[in-house]
């Protein structure tokens, strides 16, 4: 009997190799780290979009997440702790026909680079972050970042966290961003569609990935395992918008919100400013 | 219509014109006293001719910018003063060892901290060599002219694009905002170099090949895939582990300046010849020290001026010769004494070195200068 089509699709597996750089692999992140894992959510986001590799650009900080750069075969740049959004900017604004994508972690967007994050989401250039949100500092050995919910342990608040976490994807919607969703790597196919919906969208696109480092967060909060962590913070922990619609506050409780928070439409960056170049240059001539 | 590429320019639009003849099509940059006459002008000049210009949410991002820009393929320009040049120390040391072409223009005023932002200072000698973290090449500029302004931003554009670096050119607030009639060059008068641009198949390009003293770099979006990153890293971008890979990284990115100093430096020298007192002095001082050494040499004094117009590297050979050949040497800046250091280390007790110091937003007079060469001789 002949196999549907559909099954038939279903049953290739995807050939991740070709966006992956020969040779570059085994990649750095621990075991049970949710990186590899959302980078395979956003390769497939690249193949349904059916970008060009010499017409995709990523660029990252510092961290765990930044080292994602190294490994995708394409234009790449591992740039400078929280800095990746203005390297992203110029790039992108040099180059507006380069598919610009901005990979950074929780202290690279909130804490050194928050300053880059929100102007690059004011400005609503055509770029895509992601902010793979794990609330720690990984690659320094497990301190508290601005998204470490308060009363959680790390390296550095051994006592308990005493600040308050920021919301990104609050923080994207206030400061401009006009697509603004929040995933998780547990959530795989979700977070693709997700990630598919933010490249296709014109402007600033933020996602918020909730990611798990089970070597520092995981171990000082108690977390038994990578798979413990991932069912109690990514999976238990968040809730879609659609479910959460039909919940009260109370019921919904400290569950993060999964699913498209935000959208608009606003003019875009690089366009906006090409209008000028037209209209100068017209006149210039005209003069 | 006759003498139209005459014009009388103050020093920051001199600058401008000098970015623009070398081909400058992107300025990343942060408003801030005495350079903002630089982003404003091209902010006007640059969407005209299909450039592009951005102010970015701060000085280290206005450098990030230009890095990015320089990777997509542009000629990128930032300029900043003091305060600024010290938050752009983080991104011009990645600069350097990813090997961008970019420039920085450091209108220097009085530091440190904010200072005296509308006074001229050259506080900055040693931050354009050392203010980054790590041993990184350093090339520096300091014209002293409204027309020198221009050739130099020209020079350093070339100098960037042909050593894979970013170059700084720095002038003193007075320079900076006074003006000057100047030529405006006349296309092809100049030489403008660009960056090479591979010739290999796009499969085998390597953007640190260690078989070049400077590797041609292929601007984003063209086909050449690689990555680009901050840490040690070889011949084909990717960071490592291997002690003599980043021997060799940290050490060639200093070699393709040191091998190519007599391409790098120039000098120039008033009265030298003879001289029995020299002066060694940058940009607005030099303007000083130039017409001290007239003065001086009216009453019979040999005193000699030794300018240069790249600061860094340092000119080693002309101050030795220098050093060797007068009395004594004066060295006036604008600071409490940081090229004078540098003078000292080369001429190694050969002779004397004198400081003049100012750092309360004045300039020095000709007449501090002879005062003290009359004094000393
Ligand atoms: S330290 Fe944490 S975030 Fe970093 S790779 Fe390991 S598990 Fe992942």
């Amino acid at each position: 009997m002949a196999v549907p089509a559909a099954k038939q699709r279903l049953s290739v597996p995807f050939d991740y190799d070709k966006y992956l750089r020969p040779g570059k692999l085994p990649h750095i992140w621990c075991p049970g780290c949710g990186h590899g894992i959302v980078l395979k959510s956003l390769l497939r986001a690249i193949d349904k979009i059916g970008w060009e590799k010499d017409n995709l650009c990523m660029v990252s900080g510092i961290g765990c997440s930044s080292r994602t750069t190294g490994y995708v075969d394409c234009n790449t740049v591992h740039s400078l702790h929280g800095r990746a959004f203005a390297f992203a900017t110029g790039i992108k604004f040099s180059k507006p026909e380069l598919n610009t994508i901005v990979i950074s972690g929780d202290g690279d967007a909130m804490a050194i680079g928050g300053n880059h994050f929100i102007h690059l989401c004011r400005r609503n250039i055509d770029i895509t972050v992601l902010v793979y949100s794990n609330a720690i500092y990984g690659m320094t050995g497990g301190q508290y970042s601005p998204t470490t919910p308060a009363g959680s342990y790390a390296t550095t608040s051994r006592y308990g966290n005493i600040e308050p976490p920021f919301d990104p994807c609050e923080m994207a919607k206030a400061a401009g961003a006009t697509f603004v969703a929040r995933s998780t790597a547990y959530h795989t196919k979700e977070l693709e569609k997700i990630l598919l919906q933010a490249l296709e969208h014109k402007g600033t696109s933020v996602v918020d990935i909730i990611d798990s480092c089970p070597i520092y967060y995981g171990r000082m909060n108690k977390f038994k395992s990578a798979s413990h962590m991932m069912n109690g913070l990514e999976k238990d922990g968040t809730i879609t918008v659609a479910q959460a619609a039909k919940l009260t506050p109370e019921e919904i409780g400290g569950r993060q919100l999964r699913g498209i928070l935000h959208q608009a439409e606003r003019p875009e960056y690089c366009e906006n400013y090409d209008n000028i170049i037209v209209k100068q240059a017209t006149a210039t001539k005209g003069a | 219509m006759p003498n139209s590429k005459k014009k009388l320019l103050q020093g920051n639009e001199a600058c401008v014109e000098g970015a623009l003849y070398a081909g400058c099509d992107f300025f990343g940059g942060y408003p801030i006293t005495p350079s903002t006459e630089i982003a404003e002008i091209l902010s006007v000049r640059l969407p005209q001719r299909g450039g592009k210009f951005i102010q970015m949410e701060d000085e280290i991002a206005s450098l990030g910018a230009v890095i990015g820009a320089a990777l997509a393929g542009r000629k990128a320009l930032t300029a900043t003063s003091g305060p600024g040049f010290s938050l752009k120390q983080e991104c011009l040391g990645y600069a350097c060892i990813a090997e961008v072409p970019c420039v920085i223009i450091n209108v220097m005023r009085g530091g440190p901290s904010t200072g005296y932002p509308t006074g001229p200072s050259q506080s900055d000698i040693m931050q354009a060599k050392w203010g980054t973290h790590g041993d990184h090449p350093a090339v520096a500029l300091t014209p002293a002219s409204v027309q020198e302004i221009l050739t130099e931003t020209v020079r350093a554009f070339n100098l960037s694009e042909k050593y894979r670096t970013p170059v700084i050119v720095l002038y003193d607030e007075i320079i900076g905002h006074m003006r000057e009639p100047i030529t405006i060059p006349e296309p092809g008068e100049l030489e403008v170099i660009n960056r090479a641009k591979p010739e290999c198949a796009k499969e085998d390009y390597l953007p640190y090949d260690e078989n070049y003293l400077v590797a041609p770099l292929a601007p984003f979006g063209e086909g050449y895939r690689y990555h680009v990153t901050g840490l040690n890293h070889k011949a084909d971008g990717f960071p490592v582990n291997d002690s003599e890979i980043i021997r060799e990284n940290n050490e060639r990115i200093m070699r393709k300046i040191d091998e190519n100093i007599e391409d790098i430096e120039k000098n120039e020298e008033v009265f030298l010849d003879d001289a029995e007192i020299g002066i060694f002095t940058v940009g607005s001082t030099a303007r000083s020290a130039r017409f001290a050494v007239n003065a001086l040499r009216k009453e019979g004094i040999k005193a000699g001026l030794l300018r240069p117009l790249t600061i860094w590297p340092f000119p080693d050979k002309a101050v030795k010769k220098m050093a060797d050949q007068v009395k004594f040497i004066v060295v006036p800046e604008l600071n409490l004494g940081q090229m004078i250091g540098e003078v000292q280390r080369v001429g190694n007790g050969a002779c004397e070195v004198l400081g003049i110091n100012r750092v309360d937003g004045e300039s020095i007079h000709p007449t501090q200068i002879i005062d003290l060469i009359k004094k000393h001789k």
